[in-house]
C-alpha cells in the first residue's frame, strides 16, 4: 500500500532536488520522443540545449530571449501567490507595446532623454489597464479572472493586428503590416562594455529585467505588500481577519502582473523590433506562466527558470535548422516540463510511505518476539 | 498500569467486540499504541481522552475507515479485518459522527433513503421511521426538511439512520458537544433504551460528568495508550480527569461577582445583519455591553449566530446594519479590524487554522498578522523581522507555547499550543477589550486551564473580556455574567452566580423566550 503523508515543512534542498529530477526526466522523455520520431536522441538534445549556447555571443542572445520571460514571470509570481490566476499576460504585453508604441510614433518629438522614460511609463500603464478589466469584473461581479484575462488576450491580438494594418501602418511599407520605425531616442540602447564592447544583441532591458526580479523578490519577502499577497493566497480568511482587503489585493496583484507584462511588451518592441508589427510576442505571456511555476513562484528563481526555458526555445530553432526537427517539439518539451514539475510538487508536499501487504503483521510479530 | 492491552473488568461470555494490541502510526506520530478494548452486548462504554489522545483514530479503525498497522479485532469472538464502513455496517456496526452528513435541502426520509439499499418506497420508509421513533421516543418527523431542524433533531436523524440498519454496536463521536443540557438528557434516555434492547454503545467524550451519568465502564486513552478501563461510577470526575491528563488537575479561582459600578467599556446596540446565504443565521437587533473588569460569557449552541456576531465584532463584516458598536464611547461600527485593534481591542476567532493563524507561515509572521497596524513591526512598508521574531518568542515563553524548533510554522504546533499562541498574541498587548470565540475548543485540559486563567487575569487588570462559548462548563467556570445567543438574538446578561445551567440551557434551546432572561434581577446592561 502506498500512503502519501503530508509534510509539515518543505526543505529548500528537497525543492531543488525535485526540480532537478523533473528537468532530468523531461530530458529523458524528450530523448525518447526524438528516438521514436527517428532522430538520434543525443544529437537532438545537443542541438536543443548545448548548440544554442556554444559561442559567447549566443549566451548574450539567451539573456535577450529570456528578458521578456523574466519580466513577465516576476509579475505573475505576485498574482499566483495571491491565488489570483492571471492567464492573460500575453494580451497585457501587447497592450504595453501598443501604448508605448503610440508614444514613440506620435509623441516622438519630445526631448530625447524623456522619450524612453515616458514610453516605459506608457507600456506599464497599457498592461496595467488591460489587467484592470478582469480585476474590476472580478471584484465587482465575481467573474472568473482566468477566463476574462485569457479571452482579452485574443482581443488584444486582434486589436494590434488591426492597428498595424490600419490607422498606424507606415505608408512607405509597401503594404506590409508594419508601423514606421521608432525614432532613435525611442530605442533601448545595446549594452556597451568598456573592454569587450557589444555583446551581440544584449540591451539594457536585460539589465532592467534582472533588477526587476531582485526588487520583486525583496517586495514579496520583506514588505507588507508581499505579506498581504502571501496571506491572501494562503488563508484568505486570516487575511480579512488581519484587516487586509481581498478586493484590494486582487486589484494590486493584477496591476503588478499586468504592469510587468506591459513593460515586457515595451522592451520587446523597443529593444528588438524597433516598430510595431502584428506579432510582438511569440507566446512569451504564456511561456512566462511555465517560467513562474518552474521558479516555484520565487522571483529570484524566475531568472534561472527564464534562462532554462529560453534555452529550450532557442534549441527548437537550432534543432529545426540543423536536423529538421519540427519547431512544435519545443511546445511538447514545455508541456512535459510543466507536467514533471507538477508531479514533483506532490513529492514536495507529501512524503511517500510504501508498505507491502503483510508488512504490518510481520512488524508486529517482530515486535512481539523482540519484547518477549 | 500493568497489562494495558487487557481490560481490567473480566467480562462474562464472549465480548461483542474485542480489540487487542491495536497500533496505528501516521508518519512519526503514534496515534494508537497497543490499545486494547472490549465492549459487551448492551453495554454503554465510554472512550475517554483529551483531543489527540487517539480516540477518533481508534473508532475509525473499528468502523473500517482506517486499517490498524498491527493488532487484532475480534467481532463476536471471530477475528475480523474491517475493510470499509460498508463492511462495518454489514457486520452490525453503526456510527454517528460529530459532523453530520445530511443534505440540508432534503427531507428526513429522503436523507435516510440515501443511506439504505435501494428498493424501499419513501412511504414504507417513513412508516418505519415513525414506528422506530415511537418505540424509542426519538421524535423525528420523516417529512421534515433538514434545514428546519435544530442540531439536536438533526443528530436524532443520524441516529435513526444508523438504527434502521439494525446495528448491534453504535459508535457515537462526541454527540453532546452540540446539545443543550436538556437535549443531552433526552439523548441519554434514548441511548439507555437502546442499551436495554441489547445494542452496545461506544460513547466518545471528554465530558466527565456525562460519562459518569450515562456509561457503565470507561476506557481512558492518553497519548495513544490505554491507561485503563474502570467502572465509570466508581471514580470521581476529578479522578477521571487525572487519568486523562496524567497529572493532577488544578482549579480556577474566580471571584463570583464583578466589582459593581464599573463602566461599560464595549457596547453593541441594535446590531442586525441580513443573512448572506440561505443557511446563515441573521442577527436580530443584538444589544449587550461588557464592563471593565468582567468576563461576559455569550452562551449558545453552534449555528445560532456566533460566526456572524464574531465577524461583526472583529470588523471583518461591516455591511449594512442599523446597529452601533462603541468602545469607550467611540463609535467603531464602520471601522475594519486594523482600526479596531489600534483602539485597543484584541480578537481570537474560533478557527485557529486559516482564520486566527496562517498554518503555512512562521510564528513571527503570524505575530505580524494582527500587529501590523500597531507600532513598531513595520517601517515604511518594510517588515522588521527582528521585531516580529522577538515578539513571537516573547509570546511563546510567556504563554508556555512549546516550540519544536525556533520560529516554527504554525502548522508544526499542536492545537493547544497554537491556541495558546493566538490567545497570547492578543493578551500580551494588554487589550482594553478582549473578544474571543470558543477559546478552548479542541484544546487539551492543561492548555485550557492556562488560557482561562490568562483571560481572568486580563479582566482583573481592568479589561473587558467577551467570551463566546458553546461550553457551558467553561461559561460557568470563568464568566461573571452570561448572555444567551439563540437564533440570532441575545438575552439580557445575567450574573452567572445567580443562575443555573438549567436556566441557561432552556434559553439556549429556545424553549424559554430570551426576554425572560434575568427577569426581576434588574441586571440588564
Amino acid at each position: 500500500m502506498i500512503n502519501l503523508v503530508p509534510r509539515k515543512e518543505i526543505p529548500l534542498r528537497l525543492t531543488l532536488t525535485t526540480t532537478a529530477v523533473a528537468v532530468g526526466l523531461t530530458l529523458l522523455a524528450g530523448a525518447g520522443i526524438f528516438g521514436i520520431l527517428g532522430y538520434d536522441p543525443l544529437a537532438a538534445l545537443y542541438q536543443f540545449f548545448i548548440a544554442p549556447v556554444s559561442r559567447g555571443y549566443q549566451v548574450a542572445d539567451l539573456f535577450v530571449k529570456a528578458c521578456p520571460l523574466i519580466i513577465i514571470a516576476s509579475g505573475l509570481v505576485f498574482s499566483y501567490r495571491a491565488n489570483v490566476w492571471n492567464i492573460g499576460a500575453e494580451g497585457q504585453m501587447i497592450l504595453g507595446a501598443l501604448f508605448s508604441g503610440y508614444v514613440a510614433l506620435y509623441w516622438g518629438g519630445m526631448p530625447a532623454p524623456l522619450l524612453l522614460p515616458v514610453m516605459i511609463l506608457a507600456g506599464v500603464l497599457g498592461g496595467l489597464a488591460w489587467a484592470m478589466i478582469p480585476a474590476i469584473l472580478k471584484t465587482r461581479f465575481n467573474t472568473n479572472e482566468i477566463l476574462v484575462s485569457l479571452m482579452l488576450t485574443y482581443v488584444a491580438a486582434l486589436f494590434i493586428d488591426w492597428t498595424v494594418r490600419g490607422p498606424w501602418r507606415d505608408p512607405m511599407s509597401f503594404g506590409f503590416p508594419l508601423t514606421p520605425m521608432y525614432p532613435d531616442a525611442g530605442l533601448i540602447p545595446k549594452v556597451d562594455l568598456p573592454v569587450i564592447g557589444r555583446l551581440a544583441q544584449l540591451h539594457w532591458g536585460v539589465v532592467g529585467a534582472l533588477v526587476l526580479s531582485l526588487v520583486a523578490w525583496f517586495v514579496l519577502r520583506r514588505t507588507m505588500v508581499g505579506f498581504q499577497v502571501k496571506v491572501m493566497g494562503d488563508a484568505p480568511r486570516a487575511g480579512r481577519f488581519a484587516g487586509f482587503s481581498p478586493a484590494l489585493v486582487t486589484v494590486l496583484v493584477l496591476a503588478i502582473s499586468g504592469g510587468a507584462a506591459g513593460l515586457a511588451g515595451m522592451v520587446e518592441a523597443s529593444a528588438n523590433i524597433g516598430q510595431l508589427q502584428p506579432n510582438i510576442s511569440f507566446g512569451y505571456g504564456f511561456t512566462a506562466i511555465i517560467v513562474a511555476f518552474l521558479a516555484r513562484l520565487n522571483p529570484l528563481g524566475v531568472i534561472i527558470a527564464g534562462l532554462v526555458v529560453a534555452l529550450a526555445e532557442m534549441g527548437g530553432d537550432s534543432a529545426q535548422i540543423a536536423m529538421g526537427i519540427p519547431k512544435v517539439v519545443t511546445g511538447v518539451f514545455k508541456g512535459i516540463l510543466l507536467f514533471m514539475l507538477l508531479a514533483g510538487e506532490t513529492f514536495n508536499r507529501y512524503h511517500v510511505e510504501l508498505r507491502l501487504p503483510g508488512a504490518a503483521a510481520r512488524a508486529a510479530a517482530a515486535k512481539e518476539t523482540g519484547g518477549a | 498500569m500493568n497489562g494495558s492491552s487487557r481490560p481490567t473488568t473480566p467480562s462474562q461470555g464472549t465480548p461483542l467486540l474485542a480489540a487487542t494490541g491495536i497500533c496505528k502510526r501516521f508518519g512519526d506520530f503514534t496515534a494508537n499504541d497497543e490499545v486494547g478494548f472490549e465492549i459487551a452486548a448492551g453495554e454503554i462504554h465510554a472512550l475517554l481522552g483529551e483531543n489527540g489522545a487517539g480516540k477518533s483514530t481508534f473508532v475509525k479503525m473499528v468502523y473500517g475507515l482506517l486499517q490498524p498497522d498491527s493488532g487484532q479485532i475480534m467481532w463476536r469472538g471471530e477475528p475480523v479485518t474491517i475493510r470499509s464502513p460498508q463492511h462495518a455496517r454489514d457486520l452490525g456496526i453503526g456510527m454517528v459522527f460529530q459532523h453530520f452528513s445530511l443534505f440540508q435541502a432534503l427531507t428526513v426520509a429522503e436523507n435516510i433513503a440515501l443511506a439504505l439499499p435501494p428498493g424501499e418506497s419513501l412511504e414504507d420508509l417513513s412508516a418505519r421511521v415513525r414506528k422506530m421513533s415511537a418505540e424509542y421516543g426519538i421524535g423525528v418527523d420523516p417529512e421534515a426538511r433538514i434545514h428546519n431542524l435544530s442540531v439536536g433533531e438533526q443528530q436524532r436523524v443520524e441516529i435513526v439512520r444508523c438504527l434502521l440498519q439494525d446495528p448491534s454496536l453504535l459508535i457515537m463521536d462526541e454527540p453532546t458537544s452540540v446539545l443543550t443540557p436538556q437535549e443531552t438528557e433526552q439523548l441519554f434516555d434514548v441511548l439507555r433504551r437502546f442499551s436495554k434492547a441489547g445494542v452496545a454503545i461506544l460513547f466518545i467524550s471528554h465530558k466527565l460528568e456525562e460519562i459518569r451519568a450515562l456509561t457503565q465502564r470507561a476506557t481512558v486513552l492518553r497519548r495513544g495508550r490505554n491507561i485503563g478501563t474502570v467502572k465509570s461510577a466508581s471514580r470521581s470526575s476529578k479522578q477521571l480527569a487525572e487519568m486523562m491528563v496524567g497529572t493532577s488537575v488544578g482549579d480556577i479561582d474566580r471571584q463570583a461577582r464583578p466589582s459593581d459600578g464599573t463602566v461599560a467599556l464595549f457596547a453593541v446596540t441594535g446590531l442586525d445583519r441580513a443573512p448572506e446565504t440561505p443557511f446563515a443565521t441573521p442577527l436580530r437587533g443584538l444589544s449587550f455591553a461588557a464592563r471593565a473588569g468582567e468576563v461576559l460569557g455569550v452562551a449558545g449552541i453552534a449555528g445560532n449566530g456566533q460566526d456572524e456576531l464574531m465577524e461583526a465584532l472583529t470588523g471583518e463584516w461591516t455591511g449594512r446594519s442599523h446597529g452601533v458598536i462603541t468602545i469607550d464611547g467611540q463609535c467603531i461600527t464602520r471601522e475594519g479590524p486594523s482600526r479596531r485593534r489600534q483602539l485597543g481591542i484584541g480578537f481570537v476567532p474560533e478557527e485557529r487554522n486559516g482564520h486566527a493563524a496562517v498554518p503555512g507561515m512562521t510564528l513571527s509572521d503570524n505575530a505580524l498578522l494582527t500587529a501590523h497596524s500597531l507600532g513598531s513591526m513595520v517601517d515604511r512598508g518594510v517588515i522588521r523581522n527582528s521585531v516580529t521574531r522577538q515578539m513571537a518568542a516573547e509570546v511563546a515563553s510567556a504563554f508556555d507555547v512549546r516550540l519544536p524548533q525556533e520560529n516554527p510554522m504554525a502548522s508544526a504546533l499542536s492545537g493547544g499550543n497554537l491556541q495558546k499562541f493566538v490567545v497570547g498574541r492578543e493578551i500580551s498587548r494588554r487589550p482594553q477589550v478582549f473578544i474571543v470565540s470558543q477559546p478552548t475548543w479542541g484544546v487539551d485540559v492543561g492548555a485550557a486551564l492556562f488560557i482561562r486563567r490568562a483571560m481572568l487575569e486580563l479582566a482583573a487588570s481592568g479589561s473587558a473580556v467577551i467570551m463566546i462559548s458553546q461550553d457551558l462548563e467553561e461559561i460557568f467556570a470563568i464568566s461573571h455574567r452570561v448572555a444567551v445567543l439563540h437564533d440570532g438574538a441575545i438575552s439580557a446578561p445575567m450574573v452567572t452566580a445567580d443562575t443555573t445551567a438549567e436556566t441557561i440551557g432552556l434559553l439556549m434551546g429556545g424553549s424559554v423566550p430570551l426576554d425572560n432572561a434575568g427577569a426581576g434581577k434588574g441586571d440588564a446592561a
